[in-house]
């Protein structure tokens, strides 16, 4: 039994705004988009953060706001907004039987108690004996709820309600991926029926830089246009997105139509040898072609930045627009920045906005031939590319309703 | 109860295990039939000033390391080894079928990050982060899909590999994301994988302030001791195990020799609390409820439970509650023992782990001990098959994974697929 995948939610937050229409109106003005590109509180490093979020009406209760760091106020607050938008909010007996799959990294570490203790461990006599003591006096019992990657998911069943199941996916990029994959996969088998999938990420940590930087990975002056950056090329982006995916007869049965259906997703890993992602993304690019319709096409990519990979999608993806009569594409990092695990989520979601409009936005970059302005016909079809910075790679199918 | 046709059993077809008792399956269930704790003071790291000074480690799969990612990567490599080899399925670097692994979150630990502090000769992240240069290699160990993507390169498993935490739940979430795979037909053999070896000093304070670990730091081995009166909390452990899951057809055709079945798996999320569950138990009843209901079977056909069973005083209360509501009077005749009270808590691998150990205790008919039982709690009138190994005719076990954070998975094993 294979059924179509419907969605009827999206939530999405980043540096554009929180939503669809304020994405949409953001990304229609180079100046509004590039002003928010944080240059300084990360120096040298360019980060895309989230503006202050009113947590009041994202998170009720002050208990369950302190009890989360950023990360998992953009993740409750991004999927409250799938939830708002499929009619679920509140419906205990459907919440009770939504499957939550979510894809994310560890939460944020008190840094100022790190480098505390790594200002008084090498004067100290015994410095395992320092460390013990210090991590014991100096850190915050709850803040360890705060960092668990599966307290994502915990949060959001807390504060929402969904509590169908839960699953938590780790891994970088892969984890957006695989997060997608197994709620679609499951409701178009039948082995669910609803679905809240979300990807966070949070760009405004130091130890996200340390992390990146010293493999030479995160660009390092000032911000530049994605497609042709070094290989220290990634800016990060903060992201919360998340889809309420829907069997057909459920979403029915509620009254609900969808927005836009999910027609694909599939997942792969390279070894990353030159031309190794590419080859699984022809692979992937093949299985979905017989289902394309020429020129209706868009595509949002995930392309991360970094040099090398980067130009490497560029180079498939000019070869997919060329032999199927043009596909615009947008790179989507050039705008909200690297979001890691949330990168591919957050695409799904703006090519939903991209299909209600019946275009794509205009070019990011417009000297970049990839990023050609939409043409007069109307937009059907969205591919989404997902390729890791160091693996995997994703190519997902979102299509109008 | 009607079987759905999408949920059919799922044969398995290789095992591997590796605990704090040893490595390899038959050296750990010869050591756990005979009560053996494989709990002890703590030797990778100083233990001054801390808590809980003990815990059920692996030191022997990687002396020369002292990071959770390379002690864990080496101990899935060695479960996952001995699981192809029992299966026969594929060839050395060649696995028909996709990976799932349960594994610990990863991040610098505080040997790297004094490291960058003594090159960057500052202890700002910003200065560290501007200072430190890292190799790709080093760059990938300390990412949270490093264990996956190395297991992949070193196996050869298909497509893009999964990596999931559902905290405790996880070893019993990747068995579930592998039969539900195969069921669909995306793949006709999964590699299930779970390991865990984060015993590092900030892990360890971080459940001491939770107040979650046992602190009876004078006889280690005595520690573990759930269902008991005198429970106090559970000892953090390490250890991996494999699973070769496969279509019973598919396994059958290449004349596989099949150990035994995932019959159903159940999952249900808890919203009550970050760390404690709902005081009626709902969420665990309606867990274990799906798992049988997803093998299309009644509580009466269980004929024994290997429970979550941590030794925490919340968790063995309320993992009682749940089974007595979902068994009734019955429950006074079926045995439920706790691996962890002798393996310890062994957290995003401990659901596979302990479903190894069920397929070993359906081929032996032979029912692993809690031991350190000495105090029965009245509040828990359970049979927990104390402290001695019982011979005992078992078809079909429940075995229960429920996870800090509100996530929970149970599975039921059966040595046929009926």
């Amino acid at each position: 039994m294979e059924r179509d995948v419907w969605i009827t939610g999206r939530g999405l937050i980043s540096a554009l705004g929180e939503g669809g229409d304020a994405h949409w109106s953001a990304l229609q003005d180079p100046a509004r988009w590039r002003g928010a590109v944080d240059e300084k509180s990360f120096a040298p490093f360019p980060v895309h953060p989230i503006g202050a979020l009113d947590l009041d009406r994202f998170i009720p209760k002050k208990g369950d706001q302190r009890a989360m760091g950023p990360l998992m106020h953009y993740a409750v607050a991004a999927t409250g907004l799938a939830l708002q938008e499929a009619d679920l909010a509140g419906d205990a007996a459907a919440l009770a039987r939504t499957d939550l799959v979510v894809a994310g990294p560890g939460g944020e570490r008190d840094i100022a108690v790190d480098e505390q203790i790594l200002a008084g461990i090498d004067q100290a006599p015994n410095r395992g004996a320092f460390l013990n003591e210090r991590l014991l006096n100096d850190l915050r019992p709850t803040l360890f709820l705060a960092q668990l990657p599966n307290l994502i998911a915990g949060n959001i069943s807390i504060v929402h309600g969904v509590t169908g199941s839960s699953r938590t996916f780790m891994g970088e990029e892969i984890a957006g991926i695989d997060a997608a994959r197994d709620a679609f996969a499951r409701i178009r088998s039948g082995q669910s029926e609803v679905a809240l999938v979300g990807g966070v990420f949070n760009a405004s940590r130091w130890d996200m830089m340390l992390l990146f930087r010293p493999s030479g990975l995160l660009l390092d002056g000032p911000w530049q246009p994605l497609w042709r950056r070094s290989r220290a090329g990634m800016a990060l982006g903060s992201l919360g997105a998340a889809l309420v995916l829907e069997a057909p007869e459920h979403a029915r049965a509620r009254g609900r139509r969808p927005i836009a259906r999910l027609s694909a997703v599939l997942g792969d890993r390279s070894r990353r040898t030159p031309g190794a992602a590419s080859a699984a993304a022809e692979r992937q690019g093949s299985a979905l072609e017989p289902q394309l319709l020429r020129g209706h096409v868009g595509l949002l990519s995930g392309a991360c930045g970094s040099g090398p990979i980067t130009a490497e999608e560029r180079d498939l993806l000019a070869r997919w627009g060329q032999s199927h009569g043009g596909i615009p594409v947008r790179g989507t990092a050039g705008a909200w920045g690297h979001a890691v695990e949330a990168s591919f989520l957050g695409n799904l979601a703006l090519a939903i906005t991209c299909l209600e409009r019946g275009r794509l936005f205009p070019p990011l970059d417009p000297d970049e031939p990839l990023e050609a302005p939409w043409r007069d016909q109307a937009l059907k079809q969205v591919l989404v590319t997902g390729w890791g910075h160091h693996r995997g790679e994703g190519l997902a199918l979102v299509e109008s309703p | 109860m009607a079987r759905r046709d999408f949920s059919r059993p799922v044969a398995i077809t290789g095992i591997g295990i590796l605990t704090s008792l040893g490595e390899g399956r038959d050296e750990n269930w010869r050591r756990l039939t005979a009560g053996q704790s494989g709990i002890k003071r703590i030797q990778r790291f100083p233990i001054d000033n801390l808590r809980t000074n003990f815990a059920g480690t692996i030191d022997f799969v990687a002396p020369e390391s002292q990071d959770t990612p390379q002690i864990t990567l080496e101990a899935a490599r060695r479960v996952a080894r001995e699981a192809l080899v029992q299966s026969g399925l594929g060839r050395p670097g060649d696995f028909p079928g996709p990976l799932f692994l349960a594994g610990p979150p990863i991040e610098h630990e505080w040997p790297q990050r004094q490291g960058f502090a003594q090159r960057a000769h500052s202890t700002a992240y910003a200065a560290m982060a501007a200072a430190t240069q890292l190799s790709n290699e080093a760059h990938e160990r300390f990412l949270n899909g490093f264990i996956a993507d190395r297991i992949a390169d070193e196996f050869g498993t298909r497509g893009a590999p999964a990596t999931i935490s559902t905290a405790c739940a996880s070893g019993a979430t990747v068995i579930q994301l592998g039969v539900e795979a195969i069921r669909r037909g995306d793949a006709t053999a999964v590699l299930a994988l779970g390991a865990d070896a984060s015993v590092q000093p900030e892990a360890i304070i971080r459940f001491s302030l939770l107040s979650a670990l046992s602190t009876a730091n004078e006889d280690p081995a005595k520690a573990a001791k759930p269902f008991s009166k005198n429970r106090d909390g559970f000892v953090m452990a390490e250890g991996a195990a494999a699973f070769v899951l496969e279509d019973e057809d598919a396994a059958k055709a290449r004349g596989a020799k099949v150990l035994g079945y995932v019959l159903g798996c159940g999952e249900a999320a808890d919203n009550f609390h970050r760390t404690r569950s709902s005081p009626d138990g709902a969420p665990i009843i309606r867990c274990m409820r799906n798992a049988l209901a997803d093998a299309g079977l009644g509580p009466e056909a269980i004929d024994y439970v290997n429970a979550h069973g941590t030794g925490t005083p919340e968790n063995d209360k309320m993992e009682t509650m749940g089974l007595q509501a979902l068994f009734g009077e019955r429950l006074a005749s079926i045995p439920v023992s706790s691996n962890k009270s002798m393996i310890g808590h062994t957290l995003t691998a401990a659901g596979l782990i302990e479903a190894g150990f069920a397929m070993l205790t359906l081929r032996d008919q032979l029912l692993p001990p809690t031991i350190n039982y000495r105090e029965p709690d009245p509040a828990i009138p359970l049979d927990v098959v104390p402290n001695q190994a019982r011979p005992a005719r078992v078809r079909r076990i429940l075995s229960n994974s429920f996870g800090f954070g509100g996530q929970n998975t149970s599975l039921v094993l059966g040595l046929d697929a009926a």
